[in-house]
């Protein structure tokens, strides 16, 4: 095995883990991950010095289980991550399928709309949008959602404007397809392999997006436990209890690895079948 | 025999800036094949993708005539259109090995085009998709509607293609140089294929083709095209036994023909290339790549007929050949 598949795999199993805590988490913690015991504050982990056996990474600075709380927060970070990527991923797909596909006019008005996307910062909009209608996870997803879709567009609208003029495209008008037909059933399913890997890469991002607008107090509320919550609750105590801002920031670093490991898998794996 | 296809003065414009068919007409009877033949760029392509309306961004067609069937294809709308195309009008292409979709089964694309067209179930496509793809000589038809494209090699995808342009019984089937990218074995293959299936079905077939070998093989009438322009139109007989315009005479020099041509000889060629015909060119365009040119040359070019059928677009009397013995 090249250490490219090995990383596709390491980076497959990362993922298939996270997701598996996320969908099964109320099943897999020990504890309740909102249950406070002040008398069990800042507890280390099992594994270092003075930790509890029933605490595996030990409590918070409100004694709630550090175990389960990462636990939940798996699902908090897949869910914004796939939710971002469905929602911004229909924006910029069609956005590029129309703009690549019917050329001219439409074209110069998606450019349009993705450089005024791209001239947008961020995290500025994300905090005005915040304070406008307050942090919920909702409002999180839809603003991500809304503003991560350039990439999705640009690459969307490059391999269209590719595929849109080989052979089977024209084929297919020879074989008297509708323009709708061509578009959806010729083009997409061989630009799909181009889109996988933007996904994988979008849903890195927007992972890592949530966790620095919650570290900014702009993401998830508490007490939801969110990765990058935990991180920016941790802060205040890291000098003398260093584990409660490394193990969310570990786990959210592995997760992200491990999606880009499987996105670059997967590009290798769709781009090599199609050379054959 | 009746027309299926005709047309006259077509004219293909790309944004005002090259007019790529200056108007041909052409005519493809019922059960005949039809050869437009020609260098790179002549138009060859343009005029077939021209009257299946399937010009590229920017393509203007004007004709005179254009009736496909006894049906006006000027006046049909885009959907009117479509509903035409692989249905009673298929093509091919030059290239099979990019002319199927690799993202499905020979199968579901085959299927697809018969459900389209002709309603019914997609059982019913893949028993007519299995049958058609045992009559093109593809064996173990049953095995190949689940492979995808990449699985077959370059002659059995034109086969595919050839079986799936017959997926709706068409009476007209344009071949856009269909055996260019094959080797020349199963370029006869092929070539036999088309002409078993166009007994069989009595199919009309529009070849593009710039071989001629080919021409030779398959024709039944010839269209010879230079420059956006028919100039020289016959059967085959009597287009090989008398090429009359100056150009067709270049062409056949071009081809070496054992016993005829004397060891040592050198082959004949054309000077020059192909022009660019710039907007309100007048006159023959072949003028300045030829020998016999004239000042007449520059003016408008009188279509002559040799014999009735036989019909050329050069000011020289049909019988300078004789004169001008080679």
């Amino acid at each position: 095995m090249s250490i490219r598949k090995i990383a596709a795999t390491i980076g497959a199993v990362i993922v298939l883990g996270v997701a598996i805590m996320a969908v099964f988490a109320p099943w897999l913690v020990p504890h309740d991950p909102f249950a406070q015991d002040l008398n069990l504050r800042l507890v280390p982990p099992s594994f270092m010095e003075g930790g509890q056996a029933d605490h595996f990474l030990g409590t918070d600075q409100l004694g709630r289980d550090y175990f389960s709380r990462l636990i939940y927060g798996a699902r908090i970070s897949m869910l914004i991550g796939v939710a971002t990527v469905i929602t911004s991923g229909l924006i910029g797909i069609t956005l590029g399928m129309l703009g690549g596909f019917i050329g001219g006019r439409a074209d110069m008005v998606v450019m349009f709309i993705i450089t005024c996307r791209l001239s947008i910062p961020l995290i500025l909009v994300a905090l005005a949008v915040v304070s406008l209608i307050g942090s919920s996870l909702t409002v999180v997803v839809m603003t991500l959602g809304l503003l991560l879709w350039e990439r999705f567009a640009v690459v969307t609208r490059t391999t269209v404007m590719q595929v849109r003029n080989l052979d089977y495209v024209s084929a297919a008008w020879a074989a008297g397809c509708s323009r709708t037909h061509i578009l959806l059933r010729e083009v997409l399913p061989n630009i799909v392999h181009h889109l996988v890997v933007v996904a994988t890469l979008e849903m890195a991002i927007a992972i890592l997006l949530e966790a620095a607008l919650s570290f900014l107090g702009l993401g998830v509320p508490p007490p939801l436990p969110s990765w990058g919550l935990m991180i920016s609750e941790a802060k205040d105590y890291m000098f003398f209890s260093p584990w409660v801002i490394m193990v969310p920031g570990v786990a959210l670093f592995t997760l992200v690895l491990g999606i880009n490991f499987l996105g670059d898998g997967l590009r290798d794996m769709l781009g090599a079948t199609r050379d054959a | 025999m009746s027309a299926l296809l005709e047309v006259s003065g077509l004219r293909v414009r790309f944004n005002d800036v090259a007019e790529a068919v200056r108007g041909v007409s052409v005519q493809v009877n019922k059960g005949e094949t039809h050869c437009l033949v020609g260098e790179s760029g002549c138009g060859k392509s343009v005029s077939a993708l021209a009257v299946m309306g399937l010009l590229a961004k920017g393509g203007i067609r004007t004709a005179d005539t254009l009736s496909f069937a006894g049906q006006d294809l000027r006046g049909l709308t885009e959907s009117q259109m479509s509903r035409l195309r692989g249905d009673k009008m298929a093509m091919i292409f030059q290239e099979p090995m990019t002319s199927l979709n690799p993202a499905y089964t020979i199968g579901s694309q085959m299927a697809e085009v018969r459900v389209r067209h002709r309603g019914g179930s997609k059982r019913e496509a893949l028993d007519r998709a299995a049958a058609l793809l045992g009559r093109v000589g593809i064996t173990a038809p049953g095995m190949r509607l689940a492979q995808y494209p990449h699985q077959l090699s370059g002659g059995l995808r034109q086969r595919v293609m050839i079986a799936m342009a017959l997926m709706c019984d068409p009476d007209l089937l344009i071949a856009d140089e269909p055996t260019t990218a094959l080797d020349v074995t199963v370029q006869a293959q092929i070539l036999r294929l088309l002409m078993e299936l166009q007994r069989e079905l009595g199919l009309a077939i529009l070849l593009i083709t710039h071989d001629l070998g080919i021409v030779a093989r398959m024709a039944h009438r010839v269209s010879v095209m230079y420059a956006g322009k028919v100039v020289e139109s016959a059967t085959a007989e009597a287009l090989f036994a008398a090429p009359t315009h100056p150009y067709t005479n270049g062409l056949l020099d071009c081809v070496p023909t054992p016993g005829k041509v004397a060891r040592g000889a050198e082959l004949g060629s054309i000077p020059g290339s192909v022009p660019r015909i710039p907007l309100g060119f007048e006159g023959c365009g072949f003028r300045d790549r030829c020998r016999h040119a004239t000042d007449a040359c520059t003016r408008d070019i009188p279509t002559q007929s040799r014999i009735p059928g036989h019909d050329y677009a050069c000011v020289l009397p049909s019988t300078w050949p004789a004169e001008h013995a080679r």
